[in-house]
């Protein structure tokens, strides 16, 4: 009874197969209506009222007027936007890496026979189920100068204690000064206090791309160890020729989740750097200067054409993670 | 055995640095502000300021702060099992014009950010007259694609038969619904409720844009706003946030397995 052309557009399950009068009837739309109500209205809408948005002046009350391109030229003009991205930059090409690397490590310590997996399974994780909010707090005060844990166990293995979230100097700038390079501005590259976000957000995420991690290693079959044991081949060989190539599946989705979601990033600015965004805006990222421009200044069109970057960048990662990235990854 | 200890050797090490801050937080929040503010600091409190507990509670209204949570979290956690069971169920057992499409519009749309979107919806709530309102903490949340993208793969795999026994015995969708596919699902309910608490829970920026008043204030918002009030008296922020993490992490150390496989499952956080 099946027509050919709907079995071919859409996919069929034979035990799905149901009578005709029943593919006529409504009940599939009514019983996602709910849903896509839902969706529609605080998802899809939003969405194109955001693009409708970034070339109104939008106030308070409401639009103010059309002003076209108006909202972009400014932000093209706008040296705090600037800023804010090559915060964010700075802030992901750290955060994602360091993330990555250091949950590899430990998957792969964990993937070993030994007891207690299961401890430091849960030990590593408990991070990623505590608020950001909460985390943040704690984290304030062990980057505190003059009272925090962490300037104190850096005195006790006599390394001057740093300033932290208050000090707004460049890596890059304090690294490279010595052998005269002057670097400023983004090629000083993130703050002290920008790098107090970085750690933060690594320790944060560690859990989360552990456990990845670790079903991905688990999922390499026995007998590719096996042979590269018999070929002679030393850990890191192992790691980099066998391990490597089978979990570059895995590792890709993690740069990827980790790339967006580090992007995203909000809280943090907002708890811990004082005044938010500082000190000299070298916290500033851009999520969080969207944020101050809709709901402190209630620049709404404005910040929409903020949105409208970030929602294009975002995008762009995901592509360009797709296109270089992926070619590289190894599929079973 | 030497390898072994090494290996171990490696994991305490990174194990005391993920603990580290949580013993911090527990720490702190028992000593006195004299002694918080001692350098190089105590490791362990001398006297034991379970006070502290209390004192924070006084300051601001954090039971109100609790209440809010509880309500916003119930509140999206049941509708999003009412709309996510629905929708799952027909995008899994139902064929009708644009199903795939429709499906793929819902994931696609999950993949926005959400601060793409957060002035409009401001906009939107605020027409609504919603703003400052539990309606508009729990009604935008109470459709949630990846609750039933998972429900839908689950509903999937339901062997068939099941199905044509149920149509046999005149039994309509709901009812099929509710007396055989919910009842056979119920760890992946369960994986969808844990991941709505959790993401209630911790949720900041949505609450902190749409409600302004102290009495709409969630636990995330209530405990960023006793930070800003309260920035330098760090034995009650400690003592704010133990009391702010620990129902999670109660929760945490009885349904892990389960947290990790809802997050590795959905792929996203907060």
């Amino acid at each position: 009874m099946k027509s050919k052309i709907s079995s071919f557009l859409t996919p069929t399950y034979d035990w799905l197969e149901l009578p005709m009068s029943h593919r006529k009837d409504l009940s599939g739309y009514l019983l996602i209506l709910p849903a896509l109500a839902i969706i529609i209205i605080f998802r899809f809408y939003p969405i194109l009222q955001a693009i409708r948005m970034s070339f109104f002046k939008w106030g308070m009350a409401g639009p103010l007027g059309v002003v076209g391109l108006k909202n972009f030229n400014r932000l093209l003009a706008d040296g705090t936007f600037y800023q804010s991205l090559g915060n964010t930059f700075w802030y992901v090409i750290f955060v994602v890496p360091l993330t990555i690397i250091l949950s590899l490590l430990f998957a792969q310590l964990l993937n070993q026979k030994i007891s207690g997996r299961g401890i430091y399974r849960t030990m590593y994780y408990l991070p990623v189920v505590t608020s950001i909010v909460a985390i943040s707090v704690v984290w304030k005060w062990i980057f505190n100068p003059d009272r925090g844990i962490l300037n104190a166990m850096l005195s006790l293995v006599g390394i001057e204690g740093l300033k932290w979230l208050n000090d707004p100097r460049g890596i890059f700038e304090i690294l490279l000064g010595p052998l005269n390079v002057v670097s400023s501005g983004f090629f000083a590259g993130p703050s002290i206090a920008l790098c107090a976000l970085i750690i933060m957000a690594v320790w944060h995420n560690i859990g989360y791309c552990l456990i990845i991690a670790l079903a991905g290693l688990q999922n390499v079959p026995e007998q590719y160890y096996e042979a590269a044991r018999i070929d002679g081949a030393g850990p890191w060989k192992t790691f980099r020729h066998v391990t490597l190539p089978l979990i570059s599946p895995t590792i890709f989705y993690l740069i990827i989740t980790q790339s967006i979601f580090a992007f995203n990033t909000f809280t943090p600015v907002y708890v811990m750097t004082q005044p938010p965004g500082g000190p000299l805006g070298t916290t500033k990222l851009v999520v969080f200067y969207l944020y101050e421009q809709a709901f402190k200044l209630w620049n709404l069109g404005y910040a929409n054409a903020i949105a409208f970057v970030i929602f294009i960048i975002i995008f762009a990662l995901t592509q360009f993670q797709k296109r270089f990235i992926e070619k590289r990854v190894h599929y079973e | 055995m030497n390898r072994k200890f090494s290996i171990h050797t490696l994991l305490v090490f990174g194990a005391f640095w993920m603990l580290l801050p949580f013993f911090w937080m527990v720490s702190t929040s028992l000593k006195t502000q004299m002694e918080a503010l001692r350098f190089p600091p105590t490791i362990f409190p001398t006297v034991l300021m379970l006070s502290n507990y209390l004192e924070a509670f006084r300051q601001v209204d954090f039971s109100r702060y609790f209440l809010n949570t509880v309500v916003m979290t119930v509140g999206t956690t049941a509708l999003v099992f009412i709309t996510s069971t629905l929708a799952a169920y027909a995008f899994a057992r139902l064929k009708f014009w644009g199903r795939d499409f429709l499906f793929t519009l819902f994931l696609a749309i999950m993949m926005i950010p959400v601060p793409v979107y957060l002035a409009p919806s401001y906009v939107i709530l605020s027409r609504f007259g919603w703003i400052d309102t539990f309606l508009a903490l729990i009604i935008p949340w109470s459709a949630n694609v990846f609750a039933i993208f998972l429900l839908r793969q689950h509903f999937r795999i339901l062997p068939g038969e099941l199905f044509d026994a149920a149509k046999i015995d005149g039994l309509n969708h709901l009812q099929i619904l509710r007396l055989i596919v919910l009842p056979l699902s119920k760890a992946v309910l369960v994986t969808v409720g844990i991941f709505q608490i959790v993401s209630n829970w911790n949720a900041f920026l949505w609450p902190l844009i749409v409600t302004h008043s102290d009495a709409m204030r969630t636990i995330q918002t209530g405990l960023a706003y006793f930070s800003q009030a309260e920035s330098t008296n760090y034995p009650l922020l400690c003592a704010a946030s133990t009391f702010t993490t620990a129902p999670l992490i109660i929760m945490y150390f009885f349904v892990q397995k389960q947290i990790m496989e809802s997050y590795a499952r959905t792929g996203i956080k907060e």
